[in-house]
């Protein structure tokens, strides 16, 4: 038996092995010190051979050393991200997900304005898996779902690393509530799972609309087409702080982080924000009865934006014209320029499904649970420890 | 130039002609909006601390200040006086400009003068000092559970949380950002 000596009990020897710890006379282990590596062979008749072999070798790392210190001071939170993660997919496999996995490493990523995607050969890291997963349900994949990493270039905060994990999901033929429902099991799963009491995430959790909030409680009135300069007098008005120059969705920011997101971090309970201006699409449809909203929601958890989810746009022709917009926009604001993925508009014309999806960081929902400040003590490492 | 990337808390820059030290920042992006850092900028004449947006993109002129080392000789009234062991030459600060750290300075500590036109404007502690501990109940026996602390002086006079193992004449090393207890030092003879 092999293991590794814990302390040393009066006349025995304690030492942990694989299953379980042993005690083991200290005569056959006379020169075992506390932390040392050691190896027993025992007889046929069941007595403990000596000499016993102890490996060669600095001493065992304390608590205070580099190798351990940084493990160690994470144990508990990759325990607990493992049993989220167990929960996750047991929840997504009772659902009857199958889960896929989509390259990492890709030719387009994400055009999305404020992103910057990281280069990697001659291509780029995903930014999120969503071009691949709606060529999967193009293709007849009817509910798929994905645990994965992203990487956003120049993004690191208290709720940002560069390189975090997405747990992302669609519904063909479903609607947004459907995955509205989806991510509140999921969260009270992985809550249920980790014992943690510190929010109530209990379904259904509370929901409003993006405008009533913003009316409610920054004091702004958004309509969605109004130019820019009218958005930043309301704005103004409100009392609060906007460049001359802001666009639309920067005016539309300064006052849903000065009111609105200070407001949601002091809700109690988790909270569905939905019905998003039309500016602030993204890939999401825009509704049939009201152009001027996209069908849209953000889960917030502890105050914290969790999850972003679309009724899906499928329109290739829309799709083409947003991407070439988000182009427009990168090009004048002197940001990277990503190739336009041609097999994803491709894919559409032959029909996407009507569908619903959500990115959810996983690490901030282990973050949430577990009452972590920051999601550098729920990384196995940040990028600073490499 | 400096752009976001590179802030971080300890830069000086300049704005508006004053030189700032960045004390804090946050980075900040809502899903589908544009990064920025919320920073915190302390201004190195008059203390008075500003909170500025700097958006991903945006840049930061560096400030040019001249960063001394220098020796702490002694404390006079409310200032304190440095030497640059290079030159002898003598600068005189006031204790303010140092904040609640000025308790944990003995005399010879090497330090670093930060000098805006010619003008020492602030003054940083080397991360960690050593000290002796001159004053400490004995620790309550049986109460060993957690991170049970008691209050300890040391010789410069300062006041810190220790373990309750920790003797009068322990040399002890303070974190001087926290004003915190870090670890007993064996001393060497």
């Amino acid at each position: 038996m092999r293991g590794r000596v814990l302390a040393i009990d009066g006349d025995d020897v304690i030492v942990r092995c694989e299953l379980s710890d042993e005690r083991i006379p200290r005569r056959v282990l006379d020169r075992a010190n506390p932390g040392d590596l050691v190896s027993v062979e025992r007889e046929i008749d069941g007595t403990l051979a000596s000499p016993i072999r102890i490996y060669d070798g600095p001493p065992y790392p304390g608590p205070g050393t580099e190798v351990a210190r940084l493990p160690r001071a994470r144990m508990s939170a990759l325990w607990h991200r493992a049993k989220a993660l167990a929960a996750v997919r047991a929840y997504f496999a009772g659902e009857g997900f199958l889960e896929v996995e989509t390259p990492l490493l890709v030719p387009s990523p994400g055009l999305e304005i404020h992103l910057d995607a990281v280069r990697a050969g001659d291509g780029y890291l995903i930014t999120s898996p969503e071009y691949q997963m709606k060529r999967l349900l193009a293709g007849g994949f009817e509910r798929i779902y994905q645990v994965c990493k992203c990487f956003r270039g120049n993004e690191h905060g208290p709720h940002h690393s560069g390189e975090f994990t997405m747990i992302e999901w669609y519904r063909a033929y479903a609607s947004l509530d459907r995955i509205i429902a989806d991510t509140e099991r999921l969260v009270a799963a992985v809550f249920a799972a980790l014992g943690s009491t510190l929010i109530d995430v209990t379904p259904p959790w509370p929901q409003k609309t993006v405008r009533d909030a913003m009316r409610e409680w920054a004091g702004v009135e958004v309509i969605g087409d109004e130019p820019a300069s009218d958005l930043i007098a309301k704005v103004r008005a409100a009392g609060i702080e906007v460049d001359d120059h802001a666009a639309w969705d920067d005016a539309f920011f300064a006052a849903f982080l000065a009111r609105v997101e200070p407001k949601i971090a002091s809700l109690t309970r988790p909270l569905i924000l939905r019905d998003w201006p039309a500016p602030l699409a993204a890939l999401a449809r825009r509704r049939d009865d009201d152009p001027l909203t996209a069908l849209r929601f953000e889960a917030y958890l502890g105050g914290i934006e969790l999850a972003n989810a679309f009724d899906e746009l499928v329109d290739p022709v829309e799709q083409r014209a947003r991407f070439e917009d988000d182009l427009r926009i990168r090009r004048a604001r002197g940001r990277a320029e990503y190739p336009v993925d041609d097999k994803l508009i491709a894919a559409l014309a032959e029909g996407l499904p009507p569908s619903a999806g959500i990115a959810l960081g996983f690490d901030r929902l282990v973050m949430v649970a577990t009452g972590a400040r920051s999601i550098d003590q729920v990384l196995t490492f940040t990028a600073d420890e490499l | 130039m400096y752009d976001t990337s590179d802030i971080r808390k300890g830069l000086k820059v300049l704005m508006d002609g004053n030189p700032y030290n960045i004390v804090e920042f946050q980075f900040v992006k809502p899903g589908k909006g544009a990064a920025f850092t919320r920073t915190k900028f302390k201004n190195l004449l008059t203390g008075a601390v500003v909170e500025r947006n700097i958006r991903s993109g945006e840049k930061l002129e560096p400030a040019n200040v001249d960063q001394r080392e220098m020796q702490f000789l002694y404390k006079d009234a409310g200032d304190l006086v440095f030497m640059d062991q290079t030159n002898y030459e003598q600068v005189t600060v006031s204790a303010e400009l140092i904040g609640e750290s000025v308790d944990l300075m003995k005399d010879n500590l090497p330090v670093t003068v930060l000098f805006f036109n010619e003008r020492p404007v602030d003054v940083s502690l080397p991360t960690f000092v050593f000290l002796e501990v001159t004053a400490s109940e004995p620790g309550v026996k049986g109460d060993t559970s957690g991170n049970v602390q008691k209050p300890a002086t040391v010789e410069t006079g300062a006041t810190v949380g220790v373990p309750l193992f920790i003797r009068v004449g322990d040399t002890i090393k303070i974190d001087t950002r926290t004003h915190e207890y870090v670890e007993r030092v064996n001393k060497t003879i």
